[in-house]
């Protein structure tokens, strides 16, 4: 016994389904087209179907070293991950005490995610560009010609890059904590501490446990925001590019589909860490359940 | 966590403004303090007449911002309504929500370059046209034009609105609602007089990212504009590549100011940290 649908339901239900076809139909769209045969081109028809342009891609594409790129950008994107779940949990418990300049801190969390990604950008860069200046001058009165010739640039992957994706990404796992803990209920804690548990035993044993999910949570927002970062990495790289900076590169140069088949790789990246975490978080909390059945 | 906002936030920051009021040479900063780079800036904006390259390009992005902003408002609120108040079981809910916010965690230049096939010259939407005979020949400002900006950033960053408002909605006490039928609303009162005010937070959160998103990018409008409209965004990083760090940070100051008196003026403070 259904009772009726309110007004309006089957006009909102097609909007919705519209809107759904709007956000994944394009990338479909490309998905099927990086499948083109030899003959293809950018647009349909498909003519034939085939690995090709996936090949070509492996053999790179013009001066652009795709492998490379995507060594760096996985590399780069780990990192940014474990930095964000290592300083977000812990900024999440220390937020969680008053903590003095708390309200500033958070302040400062919040300017930085809406904050224009290029003028952060912008700013990194420069930074990082007075601290070549500042290092070279050092080496020059120290008399390091040697260190000084071969000094390049402090800008780079580890670097500037690592702190401009970290910027973008720590406030998404700040806020994510928050979320937790605002429904975290400290009965359990306390109860730990009751029963003798030491401050790190009451973390590992009890509070661990419980935000788990939601940690693997912020893992994944860290690694595929870092994954498809463009705006705040452009003025703060080096010599060496992302894997999304060199394809938004080839958008304006590379005129076949070995662009979209491109796109399909860096899909399937985010769609398989997006698996995994969804895949990991399920499994740890259903562990959890079990264990507090047993 | 504090050290790595101050080291690559609060600095570059500060940086920033130090820098924009240094001078600079073809190849080097020159440490200083003048004002020369906002006058530049500013370059025959005092003058009258036609309206200088900087006011233009703020204003044109001005337009952007606001009818992006205005789109995925509306986008955003529909899809929240539906998802909140239309979908009854939690798990479709729950379901239907993560796939409004899966597209998020995927690259915006893919799902930028993926409406070149569709809009193109030769693309599906004209294709569809011509058989039609709706139109005699391929349509060309499909791509490459304002049209193909504004449809890229609703594509991007309806996300940022429906997740606030969403995150609202919920937080609404149904009972409210009954009351309000009860008390002989349509729906459509009931929408315009209970629901509305009471998502305000999450429309003005929204509102802040999707504002504060356009007025910055230079991505999304180089890449669906064919590098051929202007932003300010775009100024800087043009700027930046011809080593006029002094002038891009200049820039970057104005831009900040602007974007901060948006947020200023849409805010007069949402509590954020409650509405989690």
């Amino acid at each position: 016994m259904k009772e009726k649908r309110a007004p309006g339901f089957w006009l909102l239900a097609t909007f919705f389904a519209a809107y759904v076809l709007f956000l994944y139909g394009p990338m479909l769209v490309i998905v099927v087209l990086s499948f083109q045969g030899p003959e293809g081109g950018l647009t349909f028809p498909m003519r034939g179907w085939s690995l090709h342009w996936f090949q070509k891609l492996a053999d790179g594409l013009g001066s652009v070293d795709i492998g490379s790129a995507l060594g760096r950008s996985l590399g780069l994107g780990l990192t940014v991950m474990v930095l964000t779940v290592v300083l977000s949990v812990l900024a999440g418990l220390a937020f969680r005490k008053k903590l003095s300049g708390g309200s500033v801190l958070f302040f400062v969390v919040v300017a930085s995610l809406i904050m224009p990604s290029i003028i952060v950008s912008l700013g990194i860069g420069l930074e990082f560009r007075l601290l070549d200046t500042g290092i070279k001058k050092v080496l020059e009165v120290w008399g390091l010609q040697g260190m000084l010739d071969n000094y390049g640039t402090a800008l780079g992957i580890y670097t500037s890059a690592l702190g401009a994706h970290l910027t973008w990404t720590l406030p998404f796992g700040l806020l994510i904590m928050f979320a937790i803990f605002n429904r975290f209920n400290p009965a359990y804690e306390d109860a730990a501490r009751d029963l003798g548990a030491t401050p790190w035993q009451g973390f590992r044993h009890v509070v661990l446990p419980l935000i788990a999910p939601s940690v693997v949570g912020i893992g994944m927002f860290g690694f595929t925001l870092s994954w498809d970062e463009i705006a705040r990495t452009s003025q703060a790289l080096g010599d060496v590019n992302t894997l999304p900076l060199e394809l938004q590169g080839l958008t304006t140069t590379v005129t076949t589909p070995s662009i979209y088949a491109l796109g399909t790789v860096t899909m399937v990246v985010s769609f398989v860490v997006m698996g995994l975490a969804v895949g990991l978080s399920s499994l740890l909390a259903r562990r959890q359940k079990a264990q507090r059945a047993s | 966590m504090t050290t790595v906002f101050a080291l690559f936030f609060l600095i570059p920051l500060a940086l920033v403004l130090m820098v924009s009021f240094w001078d600079y040479n073809q190849y080097e900063m020159l440490p200083g303090f003048t004002f020369k780079n906002y006058i530049d800036v500013f370059d025959g904006c005092l003058s009258g007449g036609d309206l200088c390259v900087t006011f233009k390009t703020y204003l044109s992005t001005l337009k952007f911002s606001v009818m992006v902003w205005f789109l995925t408002l509306l986008v955003g609120f529909t899809v929240s309504y539906f998802l909140a108040f239309h979908v009854r079981s939690s798990g479709v809910q729950v379901v239907l929500f993560v796939l409004c916010t899966i597209p998020f965690w995927t690259s915006n230049v893919i799902r930028m370059i993926a409406w070149v096939p569709l809009l193109g010259r030769n693309g599906l939407v004209n294709d569809v046209l011509v058989k039609l005979g709706a139109v005699d020949q391929p349509v060309e400002w499909l791509l490459f034009s304002s049209f193909s900006v504004v449809l890229a950033f609703v594509h991007l960053f309806s996300t940022f609105m429906i997740v606030p408002i969403f995150n609202s909605m919920m937080r609404i006490d149904r009972s409210l609602l009954e009351a309000a039928a009860d008390s002989g609303a349509t729906a459509w009162q009931t929408l315009w007089n209970v629901i509305l005010p009471l998502c305000r937070t999450g429309i003005i959160i929204g509102s802040i990212f999707v504002i504060t998103i356009v007025m910055g990018d230079f991505v999304t409008i180089g890449v669906m504009g064919g590098q051929q409209i202007a932003s300010i965004g775009k100024i800087i990083q043009v700027q930046t590549s011809y080593l006029q760090f002094p002038l891009a940070a200049a820039n970057a100051v104005i831009l900040l100011l602007v974007v901060l008196m948006i947020i200023w003026a849409l805010t007069r403070m949402v509590d954020i940290r409650k509405e989690l």
